[in-house]
């Protein structure tokens, strides 16, 4: 029998389809850890996938994400799948969809834009094209950035 | 709430021939159940096309007042947050404000209104033109012309500085160096903001005074051959301007060096608003056919070798011999201040009209004014 690399949870959520090497970028996304959640979180990477040829996967134990917390991470991770899981049964499975407007996920690469300076408001950006590639404009200076990728907060 | 609504929804025929009481959300509701009737999002939520043109016309008529021209409160942040109806209306009051903006005829329209002049960086006639504007209509101002002296040089932030001048005042005119304040003061403003330039970013007014310039001037915007020449890469209000101009039905040409042409986004955006931009870089080529020739600064930090912005500024220089080669009613734009892309031989000749243009801020600005302020419909 295959050794499974990962123990099935109990409860909490499991982030499928990753792209290989965005796990960790997606826990950054979430703001994961943080200081509440003490579960156990697991990232494992170039998981072989009949589909994908690799994928990573990510699983949070006794924490269900929200289809507003996950949405964040189909800026990186567009094909990902959310499963949330409770007593070891996959009990809900979405795809992902990028919100229409992201506020303080994604940082604007302009240094003279005003959402860099010292001003009390968050990078906020409007999704102008939610299919790839991605198309982000931001709200205040309406640059629209290259590389959405590096300016992930 | 909104299940509700979609039970009553009316047909078609209802809302055309005006049976029943139908409101706003009815008509969301009764769109979105429809999908061959199109929404556009934005300020124009409620004009719905529908696929017969009798019907548009008879919802165009009921539902008039939602389509109307209430600027009251509207921030003037981008050009982009006007629709092509609205700028025409601005530009209609900027035509009957010409008097005023003369001295010919006095104007109490917005007496006991007060506008603050918030002007981070310098500025000669953007902020003299407010200025003027609210004077001849009987309003007063208040503000200043650098953060020097100011609680900005103690560290204060526009967020705090608007909210407490939205206090003072009926209306904030904001020029700040850094790209979207305009954007940021309008979120902490209790009263309207008008964007006088941020940064490398917009400058709405700047847009709304070239447009009605070409409009006084030519008659029309549409289908005027705007040529507009220099730095086109770097001028971001170039930018903002070929793309209303694009959405207005005029044709374009963009002449520049290949380092200084159009970037590729502005391009496609006048694509998209129907106008295909021509691109050339040689103005000698072109100039026979322009009716309008908008000219902007080419700026030497743009150029690591000197020698080469010499080679370049010599192929963009507008003199009488070049205006020989084009159309005799051309006119010939810039926004100020020029340097010495346009020699000033031209200045007397009939094609120079950049000094009317620096003029017409005032009546454009008087318009913008009065629409926010109420001291006209």
């Amino acid at each position: 029998m295959k050794e499974l690399k990962i123990q099935p949870i109990k409860n909490g959520s499991v982030i499928d389809h990753i792209p290989p090497g965005k796990a960790l970028k997606v826990l950054r996304i979430l703001s994961l850890p943080k200081k509440d959640i003490t579960s156990i979180i697991s990232a494992v990477m170039n998981v072989p996938s009949e589909t994908v040829g690799k994928k990573d996967i990510v699983k949070i134990e006794d924490k269900e994400l929200d289809p507003d917390e996950s949405d964040k991470v189909a800026l990186i991770a567009p094909h990902a799948t959310v499963n949330i899981i409770r007593d070891y049964e996959v009990i809900e499975k979405h795809a992902l969809s990028i919100p229409n407007e992201l506020v303080n996920i994604v940082r604007c690469p302009n240094p003279s834009c005003i959402s860099n300076s010292n001003e009390p408001i968050s990078p906020r950006f409007k999704v102008i094209s939610k299919r790839p590639p991605i198309k982000l404009r931001c709200y205040y200076c309406e640059r629209e950035p290259a590389d959405i990728e590096a300016q992930i907060i | 709430m909104l299940k509700d609504f979609n039970k009553e929804c009316p047909t078609v025929n209802d809302i055309a021939s005006k049976k029943g009481p139908v409101d706003q959300w009815q008509i969301a509701a009764f769109a979105r159940r429809r999908p061959r009737v199109q929404i556009p999002t934005g300020p124009h939520l409620f004009c719905i096309v529908f696929p017969r043109e009798g019907k548009r016309k008879d919802i165009n008529t009921l539902f008039a007042f939602r389509n109307s021209m209430n600027l009251i409160n509207k921030d003037v942040v981008s050009i982009k947050d006007f629709s092509n109806k609205e700028i025409g209306h601005v530009l209609d009051v900027a035509e009957k404000m010409i008097p005023v903006a003369r001295g010919a005829k006095k104007s109490e329209m917005l007496k006991g209104k007060l506008l603050a002049n918030l002007f981070f960086e310098p500025s000669t006639r953007t902020r003299l033109s407010f200025e003027t504007a609210m004077k001849r209509l009987g309003g007063k101002v208040i503000g200043f012309d650098s953060s020097k002296g100011t609680s900005i040089e103690k560290g204060e932030n526009i967020a705090d500085t608007v909210r407490v001048v939205s206090g003072y005042s009926d209306l904030i005119v904001i020029r700040h160096p850094y790209e979207g304040s305009a954007r940021l003061a309008a979120e902490f403003s209790k009263v309207p903001i008008i964007n006088a330039g941020d940064g490398a970013g917009k400058h709405p007014t700047q847009c709304l005074l070239d447009l009605f310039t070409i409009r006084k001037e030519k008659g029309a915007i549409e289908n005027q051959h705007v040529g507009l020449l220099g730095d086109l890469k770097y001028g971001r209000t170039t930018h903002s301007l070929a793309s209303v101009l694009a959405r207005m039905g005029a044709k374009l040409t963009c002449i520049a060096p290949q380092e200084l042409q159009l970037p590729k986004e502005i391009i496609e955006e006048c694509q998209e608003r129907g106008t295909e931009p021509k691109l050339m870089n040689r103005l000698e080529d072109e100039i026979k056919n322009l009716d309008v020739l908008y000219v902007t600064r080419i700026q030497k930090e743009r150029f690591p070798d000197p020698a080469e912005y010499k080679r370049i500024m010599s192929y963009y220089r507008i003199d009488k011999e070049v205006l020989g080669m084009g159309k005799k009613d051309l006119i010939v734009m810039h926004p100020l201040p020029r340097i010495t892309e346009i020699a000033s031989e031209v200045d007397s000749l009939p094609q120079a009209v950049y000094f009317k243009q620096a003029f017409n801020g005032v009546p454009v600005r008087m318009a913008l004014l009065a629409l926010i302020l109420g001291g006209i419909k």
